[in-house]
């Protein structure tokens, strides 16, 4: 059995996706129930589906200084950073702790392969990359988080972890453990993943994706819609921080099943949701909101739907939010973790976009329409490929189990 | 802070001229060992997957049934790390160069075996491991990175946990950018506690960035064309050769490793 785990402080937060920049766009979008997807306008020979597209991330530009990390990942994780005030909140953390004491974790699929991509769309007359593509530091997972290290200028451990869709929800546990250990004093977590050929191209071959916008939980479902984000938090102690939001738990666990397949009876979701309980000393009746993983595939909301419905009574609220930023892939985690919080600070239960004709498999706990209710407890899932699950438990301030 | 302290129940290793931590230890006696056969035989995975696997899979799952065969622990019950740069560079290279010419034409399966944590989802299907697993990246630190992950979770979870390292050579243009020359990996089963299987103790201690420790040749060589065989110092110890080691574990971090046979 897990010991109950001490919690950590939230003490900055963000994301930035395709229903906006910053927590504010994400709370507004939410409240109106109004989608951000798009019909598919990415790349040169656009599918035929819906994505969630981050307006302007293309024309962001990196300080000079910073220059040899341009690409649209790095870019999109530089918006990101300038929401909510994170930058600041980091700099004040940096004054206190010292640069190395904050580590820099943070999830990603796949990185900036688009800039990759680029490289082989324009090899030069001799088969090698163009010079302007000549910049090893982008063409590697590690991208993401060199980058971010950079220009946050933390110099603790920085590591990339990338198990696809649980990736920047599984930061969290790198945290915490590092935290625990005294290795360090706070941590960068989140995570940025955005459009590319690779995703789009490859989730089409596996006939994942939807023509339509996504619609998870709904009996019609018939695949995902392909987004990108950013979403950054800053974990420190509690005792330091006692109003600012907590994390109360994390679970992870393997399916040990199939590579791009869910366990038929979500053995690893269900093992991460029960680690992530006990590490809260929390009851599931407790829990008054998940957000889940609902991709809108067939496989994941019916094996997750009957998770939720063995696992938690019907007080506990229920909904996938991808019907409004689309499935953020590795950077899932973090956006959703943003939203989970977000439910705790304004007592809204975001209700499932998408979701018109539920699926009979669905219980009472699924919100089809947004809910007002307070919020103390709330969970978010996140599965990735590989059959690699992740849960995270939050909570708001002052709340014990 | 205080070090890590941790245990080395087993080690694992491959590369186009070391098939096993034994043949290290061969060689750093003076002896030439055989080299292994062009392609790892990964034994842990199940014929028809192996037949089919990407490269990047067949390396990892060589070296890590390697170090637990060595730690006698039951695979299913090891919390997994699996660190390596670059992932499957032959797949990367297959992708962009498929995606820049007839992208509707891509490889569902070569899609799917293209994530980060292809490698350590194989092993868990293959082993029925349902423990915490996990696939880092850390540049040229990957070892040091995972590595420090790995000790984290070993102490923080007091569990045994199995960490792997693996780049296979760069392929196509890519190759000529990430500079990787020929494959490495190498596994180590690390334990909270001394016990029956334990081979070495490590203290490990985050220091500002170092340079990594010297090797003699022909390791230099070999670590100079994988970033995987940055661990070459630290197998190098666990095969006897010196008790101090310094590893990157970030661009800014250094590792220090103290080992002692007990």
């Amino acid at each position: 059995m897990l010991d109950v785990m001490t919690p950590l402080a939230i003490t900055a937060h963000t994301a930035t996706s395709a229903i906006g920049r910053g927590r504010a766009a994400h709370l507004d979008a939410l409240r109106d129930a109004r989608s951000g997807l798009r019909p598919n306008d990415f790349s040169s020979a656009p599918l035929a589906c819906w994505i969630g597209r981050v307006d302007g991330a293309e024309d962001i530009v990196l300080p000079n200084a910073l220059g040899v990390w341009a690409c649209r990942n790095n870019q999109l994780a530089w918006l990101g950073l300038h929401q909510d005030g994170f930058l600041e909140h980091v700099q004040a953390a940096c004054a206190r702790y010292g640069a190395a004491r904050i580590a820099v974790l943070l999830g990603t699929s796949t990185a900036s392969i688009g800039a990759t991509e680029e490289a082989y769309r324009r090899l030069d007359a001799d088969g090698g990359f163009a010079d302007d593509m000549l910049r090893p530091a982008i063409h590697t997972p590690h991208s993401l988080a060199a980058f971010v290290a950079t220009a946050l200028g933390l110099e603790g451990p920085c590591l990339t972890v990338s198990t696809a869709c649980s990736s920047s929800a599984k930061v969290f546990a790198n945290a915490e453990r590092m935290i625990r250990l005294g290795l360090i004093d706070a941590a960068v977590v989140g995570g940025v993943d955005t459009l590319c050929d690779s995703v789009l191209f490859g989730f089409n071959a596996l006939e994942l994706v939807s023509p339509t916008p996504c619609r998870p939980f709904d009996a019609a479902r018939d695949g995902i819609s392909i987004g990108e984000a950013a979403g950054f938090a800053l974990l420190e102690r509690i005792d330091g921080a006692p109003d600012a939001p907590q994390l109360l738990g994390y679970g992870e666990a393997s399916d040990a099943h199939h590579m791009s397949t869910p366990h038929p009876d979500g053995l690893g979701a269900e093992l991460a949701l029960r680690d992530a309980l006990a590490r809260a000393g929390l009851d599931a009746s407790q829990v008054d909101y998940i957000n889940l993983h609902g991709t809108a595939s067939q496989k994941n909301d019916e094996v997750e739907a009957a998770l939720v419905g063995r696992a938690f009574p019907a007080r506990t609220r229920a909904s996938s939010t991808k019907g409004f930023t689309g499935h953020t892939l590795g950077a899932a985690g973090i956006v959703e973790a943003t939203i989970a919080l977000l439910a705790i600070e304004h007592g809204l239960i975001p209700g499932n976009l998408g979701g018109d004709t539920p699926d009979p498999v669905c219980g009472a706990s699924f919100a089809w329409r947004n809910e007002q209710q307070r919020v103390d407890v709330a969970l978010s899932n996140s599965f990735g490929f590989g059959g690699n699950n992740a849960c995270l438990a939050f909570a708001r301030a002052g709340f014990a189990a | 802070m205080s070090a890590l302290r941790i245990y080395v129940e087993g080690v694992g290793l491959w590369s186009p001229h070391l098939a096993d931590f034994a043949a290290l230890q061969s060689l750093l006696g003076g002896a030439m060992p055989v080299p292994p056969p062009g392609r790892p035989a990964a034994a842990t995975l199940p014929p028809n997957e192996r037949r089919r696997a990407p490269e990047s899979v067949l390396l990892a799952i060589e070296v890590a049934g390697q170090a637990v065969a060595m730690s006698g622990r039951d695979a299913a019950t090891l919390a997994c790390v699996f660190a390596s740069s670059h992932g499957d560079q032959p797949i990367t290279d297959y992708m962009c160069a498929t995606l820049a010419q007839a992208p509707a034409e891509l490889s569902p399966i070569r899609f799917h075996n293209s994530v980060h944590n292809a490698p350590v989802g194989y092993w868990t299907i293959a082993t029925g491991c349902h423990a915490p697993s996990t696939a880092v990246a850390a540049q040229h630190a990957s070892f040091g990175a995972g590595l420090l992950e790995a000790a984290s979770q070993v102490l923080a979870e007091q569990r045994a946990v199995l960490l792997v390292c693996i780049d296979t050579a760069g392929s196509g243009p890519l190759g000529e950018v990430t500079g990787c020359r020929e494959p490495f990996g190498c596994a180590l089963v690390l334990a909270p506690e001394h016990g029956d299987a334990t081979l070495a103790r490590l203290d490990l201690q985050l220091t500002p960035a170092c340079p990594d420790s010297p090797l003699e040749e022909p390791l230099a060589g070999w670590r100079a064309g994988n970033p995987s065989a940055a661990s070459l110092p630290l197998m190098a110890m666990l095969a006897g050769v010196r008790r101090r080691c310094q590893l990157a574990a970030a661009a800014t971090l250094g590792l220090q490793i103290d080992m002692d046979h007990v």
